[in-house]
């Protein structure tokens, strides 16, 4: 379906990416001046785009609108049009991102309430969403990689607000450096659409791919998943994501979960022309996904780290999304209705998190914690709901949008097929296994305080946000699935969905999953709730803990195969530089005028007088051997 | 306006303000600040004036003035610039002034005083003007080597302790090149004698003649070893980082930001139209050169512990992306190597000039001296954030834009060399960050470290190491580190405002930039036989380079 121009209040789409870049610009260049109604400023922002994205949605009827704005960069052949894309896909997501954004600034209000950078904290947070928006809003594959590599600077600046901590500042770079790796697939992808089809607009891209050789088809789809990889914290680029949760919570929740992390999702989702013309690329998304989904459970069942519970699980959900969107036409509504959803749930249950740590003093060790369920009812009540939501308990969020992928999977209906569902349902095992353990660890059994901790319940300007985003956790999957489905929504984009046949039926697929889920369950109070605590981790443990608590050893991976290798170049070339590229010219040098230790040491006067007298010198020359070829 | 003679009056004015500056009594150090921030704003008004005087879609060269100066062997004193020579200027023109606002409270090493820096300052000014506004190939050649004498008095008089080493190394090495190029330079009159019937230095008489290809290759060679030297390839770039290291601030900045620049200007203007045989044949191995030095350069930077060398290195990746831009024989990529010289010129400018405002407070230039500044100095962290990001190509940093180009504009023809080059967005991405971090984040540490008044440090730099051995010890936790360090100035607000304003402005909007540079790039594109109008979609894409 072809793009029209723009009618109506969508012409002023780009409002939506301007108000909270408006925001920023203000908040950052205002200085101490704005420190008293910063924050204020940096939420109504975020509010009015959802405001205006709402009416937006409404009145989109099912079109693809093109908002055009201006040149950005047109050279030769090559045409950057600054422009945007209003459809049903990038409608849903302005709604997530600026819904749960700003919720999330509501709560920030509160959480950062004493921090004294708060100002910049909401300035970081508003170019956050401006970027995102423009991920999301663009027409093109730069304006994309514009917002792509822009989220990464404003996740970079927020995972390392607190940076006097050595670790915040190492986890913000590392997680730069690992997106970038991913960026370099998304550029080079870029570059072959140039080369081949002379365009990088949506548009001209996906009308083209038919005349693609299938080969470079992959080759696109295989890099736009390395850029999706680095984004989306997947396999073997999902290391920096847990080390982000250095960041203030609600960073975690809105970038580190929501959004900007299911920004991969999105990107293979709107290249579906691409992906639906290469079974290859499709076949690696597939595997991407099932492998980070088990690597994200397995790592979360070992944690004691509450946040870092929370970040392994949105890896392993993630793995879900890619899962659902690498089966192909059959799983992108699948995988998107996840995305939502898993957006409410985990924002909210970080954003719980958030309140624990707050009252806790910012302890993130839950073997410190325990019964804090009667000290802390709102927090609980939000936090339990968002938990079963996550674990696919029957008839909230999750239970719908993760069947769907399931039942994706096994209607495939070849041996992957099985083993892809197998896995995704072995994966809700654990699921449940690390979320009831966090459960358990968090809010029920003995307090195991820290001397000196009063913990307390959250401010109303903290809880609100959590309550909204509790009540999206438990009706979002009925709402998206059965009441007003994502699917019809999405047919403008998609096209029309096949009438499935089923493999297995739906009916025995949500029994399956919700037997394992409470087998899950069910281990975790056998091993954690039946026991007292230990408050320090057990030292003496199985292989499989040890390896599952330092996630699958994907940092000594990291290390052993880049990072030292790298740093061993490093220095050698540094050395090789002085002794060997420098000393031989230094060498040649000496040959030519003398010891080379005697250059440096050349009398002031003798170089001046050089210097001075070369010009005139050279003139001579070139006037002497003149003379001789004109003679 | 078009008659007025822009070009004479852009090399005059600072030449003038150079001879004035220098004939004041000593002791007016003021006056003689105040007199080249005037002569440098007045050149950049001359810069803004003269740009909209031209019409880039009119003739090539504009703005032309031509008096015959030594008749005897056809060398005109022939002044005239294409859009590609104009963005040149217009960077000159915004820079000096940033640079002397910059200098403004440098002190003399020695005896010397700051109104000789700031005659020298507006000396190289007047020159750089003329290396670029030149089109007589002579006329070029006599700026391209008076410019060094200002850099190096500026090197050797006024820069680092090894000034005297760095100086004397820029010196030599420049010379050689200028010895070469001169050899080429003849070359190229006779060769013009043999073919058009009487020798010229005309830039436009020399563009059209057909050399034969050995010919063309010695020439082409002769030109390319000064440019090459100039704008540092591997293995031609030791100079750089030691000049880099030495120079005072302003010296740096002009040095990488103009100076280096006439290399590549020199490789479009001269290499590809006047040889484009041996251009073609020889590509491959300047894109070698270029994209080794990509790599290499930046494993470099990441490797040093002095922040100017580490800087000098970056400098050196980015002549590799500007090489593979201009020998892509692409119009985008070569736009692109254009905008490039451009915006690194802002861009790295911007770096030197906030890593000199660090090395003003600290007194050192190793990164391992200074620690957690952000937290104290958060205006001088903010523009030294946004000169890192501009240094790595971020997109909404002017520098994305031309690196962007280059590589998009390069894949077509050259898709290995290309893939290569783009692996150096992750390596710039680690030598800024890694210096940012040292710097800029974690607790506070090194020569801007106060003293704690119970307990005194147990060594310098001690860092975190100091904070484990502390904790064991009977005595109460020392007072909480501090770093006394102020924030930026006024002054240095004013001299980095305009740089980050223009960082931004130029990523957002760069269209009209690239408007004024594209005609003269796809004139010379055609002159080496590529399609002016750019890559054509699904040109068969070339296997191996």
């Amino acid at each position: 379906m072809d793009t029209a121009p723009a009618d109506g209040l969508i012409t002023s789409a780009w409002l939506l990416i301007a108000l909270p870049l408006a925001g920023a610009a203000v908040l950052l260049l205002g200085g101490r001046r704005t420190d008293r109604w910063g924050h204020l400023l940096g939420t109504g922002t975020v509010v009015a785009a959802f405001v205006l994205g709402l009416l937006c949605t409404l009145q989109l009827d099912g079109r693809r609108l093109d908002v055009d704005l201006f040149t950005f960069v047109a050279t030769g052949s090559l045409d950057v049009q600054a422009g945007l894309l209003f459809d049903p896909l990038s409608a849903v997501f302005v709604l997530l991102i600026t819904g749960v954004g700003a919720l999330i600034h509501v709560y920030s209000i509160g959480y950062m309430a004493h921090d004294p950078r708060r100002r910049r904290f909401f300035a970081y947070l508003n170019l956050f969403v401006a970027a995102m928006l423009l991920l999301v809003l663009g027409d093109n594959f730069v304006a994309l990689y514009v917002g792509w590599e822009g989220v990464g600077l404003a996740s970079y600046l927020l995972i390392a607000f607190w940076h006097e901590r050595p670790s915040a500042a190492t986890a913000a770079k590392k997680a730069f450096i690992m997106n970038r790796v991913g960026d370099v697939g998304l550029a080079l992808a870029i570059f072959l659409m140039f080369a081949q089809l002379g365009t990088v607009s949506y548009d001209g891209v996906f009308g083209a791919v038919g005349t693609l050789a299938g080969g470079t088809v992959t080759a696109i789809g295989l890099l736009l998943l390395l850029g999706a990889c680095g984004k989306s914290g997947q396999f073997p680029l999902q290391a920096w994501l847990p080390d982000a949760m250095e960041g203030p919570t609600p960073v975690s929740a809105l970038i580190h979960a929501a959004t900007m992390v299911t920004a991969g999702v999105y990107l293979i989702a709107r290249c579906a022309p691409v992906y639906d013309a290469t079974p290859t690329a499709r076949a690696a998304v597939l595997a991407v996904g099932a492998i980070t989904l088990m690597i994200g459970a397995i790592a979360g069942c070992a944690q004691d780290d509450i946040k870092k519970v929370l970040a392994y699980s949105t890896v392993s959900q993630i793995g879900y999304m890619f899962l659902a969107v690498g089966l192909g036409p059959v799983g992108y509504v699948a995988g998107l209705a996840h995305l939502l959803t898993h957006g409410f749930f985990k924002a909210g249950l970080f954003l719980g998190a958030g309140s624990v740590m707050h009252a806790m003093d910012d302890d993130v060790d839950m073997r410190r914690f325990g019964g804090l369920a009667s000290r802390m009812k709102v927090t609980f009540v939000t936090f339990g709901l968002g938990y079963l939501a996550l674990i696919g308990f029957p008839f909230l969020s999750g239970f719908y949008t993760k069947d769907a992928i399931i039942e994706a999977a096994f209607d495939r209906g070849d041996g992957w097929g099985y083993l892809l569902g197998g896995i995704a349902i072995l994966a809700a095992g654990l699921t449940a296994f690390y979320m009831t353990r966090l459960m358990l660890m968090t809010f029920f059994g003995r307090p195991r305080w820290e001397p000196g901790v009063h913990p307390h319940e959250s401010p109303s300007v903290m809880t609100a946000p959590m309550v909204l985003l509790a009540v999206g956790s438990v009706l979002a999957g009925f709402l998206l699935v059965v009441a007003f489905p994502l699917e019809e929504w999405l047919t403008p984009v998609f096209g029309e969905p096949e009438a499935a046949e089923h493999v297995v039926a739906p009916l025995v697929v949500s029994i399956l999953v919700t037997v394992v889920m409470a087998l899950g369950v069910l281990t975790a109070w056998l091993f954690v709730g039946r026991r007292e605590v230990p408050v320090t981790a057990p030292v003496r443990v199985s292989p499989v803990t040890r390896a599952a608590r330092r996630a699958l050893y994907a940092d000594a991976v990291n290390e052993s195969l880049f990072m030292r290798p790298g740093q061993w170049l490093t220095r050698a070339l540094v050395f090789v530089d002085n002794r060997g590229v420098d000393g031989a010219v230094n060498g040649l040098a000496a040959t030519l005028g003398g010891s080379s230790s005697r250059l440096g040491r050349t009398q002031t006067g003798f170089v001046r007088s050089y210097a001075l007298s070369m010009l005139g010198g050279a003139v001579v020359v070139a006037g002497a051997l003149l003379a001789v070829t004109a003679g | 306006m078009t008659d007025f003679p822009w070009l004479l009056t852009m090399i005059a004015v600072p030449a003038v303000g150079a001879a004035v500056v220098a004939a004041l009594p000593r002791g007016r150090e003021e006056t003689a600040k105040q007199a080249a921030l005037g002569v440098s704003l007045l050149v950049l008004l001359l810069a803004v004036l003269a740009t909209v005087a031209f019409d880039a879609g009119g003739e090539r060269f504009q703005l032309t003035t031509s008096v015959p100066w030594i008749p005897d062997f056809g060398v005109d004193f022939a002044l005239g610039v294409d859009g590609i020579a104009l963005v040149m200027l217009l960077l000159i023109g915004v820079l000096v002034p940033v640079v002397v606002l910059a200098s403004w409270r440098d002190e003399p090493t020695g005896h010397r005083s700051m109104k000789t820096f700031f005659a020298w300052l507006l000396l190289l000014e007047s020159l750089m003007v003329g290396v670029f506004a030149a089109t007589d190939v002579f006329l070029f050649y006599v700026f391209f080597e008076a410019m060094l004498v200002p850099m190096y008095f500026l090197i050797g008089s006024f820069g680092g302790p090894r000034r005297q080493y760095a100086a004397v190394k820029f010196f030599l090495y420049s010379l050689v090149g200028g010895l070469v190029m001169l050899a080429a330079v003849i070359g190229l009159y006779v060769v013009s004698a043999g073919e058009l019937g009487e020798g010229t230095f005309a830039f436009d008489a020399l563009r059209g003649m057909e050399i034969d290809p050995g010919m063309q290759k010695l020439l082409f060679l002769g030109f390319f070893v000064a440019f090459a030297i100039k704008a540092p390839l591997v293995p031609f770039h030791t100079w750089l980082p030691d000049s880099g290291a030495e120079a005072p601030i302003g010296g740096s900045v002009l040095l990488v930001g103009v100076l280096d620049k006439v290399g590549t200007f020199g490789f479009l203007r001269y290499c590809l139209p006047l040889f484009p045989d041996a251009s073609r044949d020889l590509a491959p191995y300047v894109l070698a050169l270029a994209v080794a030095g990509v790599l290499y350069a930046a494993l470099l930077a990441m490797g040093q512990s002095d922040m100017k060398r580490l800087v000098s290195y970056t400098s050196i990746a980015h002549f590799g992306f500007i090489a593979l831009g201009i020998f892509a024989f692409t119009t985008e990529a070569a736009t692109g190597a254009v905008l490039y010289m451009v915006n690194h010129g802002i861009a790295t400018g911007l770096l030197f000039l906030v890593v000199g405002m660090l090395i003003a407070r600290g007194g050192s230039r190793q990164v391992g001296d200074y620690g957690g500044v952000a937290a104290q100095a958060p205006l001088l962290a903010g523009v030294f954030l946004v000169a890192g990001l501009a240094s790595l190509a971020l997109p909404g940093t002017n520098s994305f834009v031309s690196e962007f180009l280059v590589l998009i504009g390069s894949f077509p023809t050259r898709p290995v060399f290309t893939v290569l080059a783009t692996v150096g967005i992750v390596l710039a991405a680690l030598y800024v960050l890694l210096l940012y971090q040292r710097t800029m984040h974690g607790p506070p540490r090194g020569v801007l470290l106060e003293p704690s008044p119970e307990t005194s440090a147990p060594a310098t730099g001690g860092g975190g190491g100091a904070t484990a051995a502390t904790a064991t010890l009977e005595a109460p936790p020392p007072a909480p580190a501090r770093l006394r360090v102020r924030d930026l100035s006024r002054r240095e607000l004013a001299v980095a405002a305009p740089m980050v304003a223009l960082v931004i402005a130029l990523g957002v909007y760069p269209q009209p930039l690239i408007d004024l540079i594209e005609p003269a790039v796809a004139a010379t594109m055609s002159d080496v036989g590529a399609d002016p109008a750019g890559v054509s979609p699904e040109a068969p894409v070339e296997g191996t380079d």
